[in-house]
């Protein structure tokens, strides 16, 4: 950078934007606060930033109602599995639509893309009595199939706009140095790509956690995940903020930390081609 | 330089997911025009038959319907003017030099991991509720009367929870872009005396075009379904006045257990979907010659 920053420009800049971050976040902050508070003084008035008792009550008070383990083991399941199905499907699309494009590989894209415009609640029915038919309600393996389907067309995208980047020049170098398709793949290409992969993967992963339409509507007990847990614990009406707090927290917090540890990896792919 | 057998292997390598693609969308949608031309209510199993377009008119003449549909759209404009606007500011204020920029995208990002019915729930207990949320207590504390946000103005609450949520995912693409716009361009620009706001609008705006254009295909796909909120939070109340197509349509199937009706709106959805997509696609496709 070859403008002069002064440091009082900085220091304005540094305060400016750390109100606005600490503003976006503080819903995040405020409900992880409240989770260690007691119930009293997580509604009371003037509201306490930080409780003078603190306690892990709420925490215990919900692992003993509800079988949290069981949530979470679901969420993984479901999250992972439909993420790595979902890569074993799209990598291959997407490297031949990036490496051979032909005339309506746009189109595809964009189609494909359209699939997921149909509203989710439009086709609940139809889903609801396809599960049942086929035995797939209620299983987990029916929810990695169903989130699979919903997010590969996003998946597709985002990987097909990462192998673009990849310079066709390389392979046509290492073909001329008589590599074999074989070593091209293994060791050119791959490691170019693994780095899109990789925050497709997180990306998907985060997509399939959150998902909170046909994971709740098509599970009851068995496979039901943290957001049919979440839901639950609707309608606490005042009298239980610390505990829906601590629910909260707990139904967010292993995707929350996974993310701001693979941050820089997700934001390197997150652009969909928005950076030339 | 793709010869004849590589665009043969390449074809079967896109064949699974557009094969799969395809039957995920054409079953469930053929199901639905098939209920939607039949009486098919789950409370009254005795009466079934063809309805003609019967489930279409009654959807069509229900009085929320405009209200349903218009409020859709309201969502999905609504989200995308304010996640662009504050994505774009808040892009330019992280891009400024300033301390610790990566522990200030990690808070930035945050939202974007909470799933929605927490999003909604935290939304509306923790801050909206009118006696015990943190914005009742803050307008106390200030001598005003608490706001009713949810029973006085549910669109637009509904709307701020939604851009909460997806503001992470707007300021994050617009911010990767910003980042590789070459500064000497904007140097050579303030050497010749332009204001800061035209640089804003002659060369860093245009240089967004791209990623704003992305930032509104995808949020779009992902708006238009929007239920969850809606469902946590208002209901599609009080009476109907946060009621969008979505959330009729769930109404019809679930509490009114008229299938035939829902699959009707389910259609509408479908169309209304099309509509938006065919205008996006048209305008958007020139941008992202990918």
């Amino acid at each position: 950078m070859a403008r002069t920053v002064t440091p009082q420009r900085k220091l304005f800049f540094t305060l400016a934007a750390w109100l606005v971050a600490l503003l976006i976040f503080f819903p995040v902050l405020w409900t992880i606060l409240t989770s260690f508070k007691t119930e009293a003084s997580a509604v009371a008035s003037p509201p306490e930033l930080f409780s003078a008792d603190w306690t892990l009550q709420n925490y215990s008070d919900v692992w003993a109602r509800s079988d949290y383990p069981r949530f979470f083991l679901n969420s993984v399941i479901i999250a992972v599995g439909s993420t790595l199905l979902g890569l074993l499907i799209a990598i291959p699309a997407a490297w031949s639509m990036a490496f051979v494009p032909g005339k309506k590989t746009k189109d595809l894209l964009m189609w494909m893309l359209s699939t997921k415009m149909m509203p989710s609640a439009a086709v609940l029915i139809p889903m609801y009595l396809i599960f049942q038919r086929t035995g797939l309600f209620d299983t987990r393996i029916g929810l990695v199939l169903a989130l699979m389907l919903m997010n590969l067309p996003v998946i597709i995208w985002m990987l097909y706009t990462y192998f673009k980047e990849i310079p066709s020049e390389i392979l046509e170098a290492a073909r001329m140095d008589g590599a074999s398709l074989k070593n091209e793949v293994l060791y050119i290409l791959t490691p170019m790509a693994i780095p899109g992969i990789a925050s497709t993967m997180l990306l998907n992963i985060i997509l399939a956690w959150n998902e909170a339409f046909w994971t709740i509507t098509l599970t009851t007990v068995d496979a039901a995940p943290l957001s049919a847990f979440i839901a639950s614990f609707s309608a606490p009406q005042g009298l239980f903020y610390a505990k829906l707090s601590a629910a909260s927290t707990m139904a967010i917090a292993p995707i929350l930390i996974m993310g701001w540890f693979g941050q820089k990896q997700l934001v390197r792919g997150l652009t969909f081609g928005a950076v030339k | 330089m793709a010869t004849q057998s590589s665009r043969a292997t390449a074809r079967l390598m896109v064949a699974p997911s557009v094969i799969l693609l395809f039957i995920w969308m054409i079953v469930p949608l053929a199901m639905t025009i098939y209920f939607s031309f039949r009486v098919y209510r789950l409370l009254s199993p005795e009466r079934n038959g063809w309805a003609g377009v019967k489930n279409y008119t009654w959807f069509y003449n229900s009085p929320d319907f405009w209200l349903g549909i218009s409020n859709t759209l309201l969502l999905v404009g609504g989200v995308l003017a304010i996640t662009i606007v504050f994505g774009v500011l808040i892009a330019l204020l992280i891009d400024q030099p300033v301390w610790g920029q990566g522990p200030l995208r990690i808070l930035v990002i945050s939202p974007f991991f909470i799933m929605p019915p927490v999003a909604a729930s935290i939304w509306e207990n923790l801050f909206m509720h009118p006696q015990n949320g943190l914005l009742a207590a803050a307008a106390r504390g200030l001598g005003t009367e608490p706001i009713l946000f949810l029973e006085a103005y549910p669109m637009s609450s509904v709307i701020f929870i939604v851009a909460w949520e997806w503001l992470p995912f707007a300021t994050l693409i617009l911010l990767t872009a910003l980042q590789s716009l070459s500064s000497e361009q904007l140097e050579a620009a303030e050497m010749d005396g332009a204001s800061a706001f035209s640089r804003f609008r002659f060369i860093t705006l245009p240089h967004l075009t791209r990623a704003i254009t992305v930032v509104i295909l995808i949020q779009t796909i992902f708006l238009l379904g929007i239920f969850g909120e809606i469902f946590t939070t208002t209901q599609g109340g009080p009476g109907s006045a946060s009621t969008t197509l979505p959330y009729m349509i769930y109404k019809q199937a679930l509490i009114a257990k008229d299938i035939g009706r829902a699959a009707a709106g389910g259609i509408i959805a479908v169309i209304l979907a099309n509509i938006v997509a065919f205008f996006l696609m048209r305008s958007m496709g020139k941008h992202l010659d990918a």
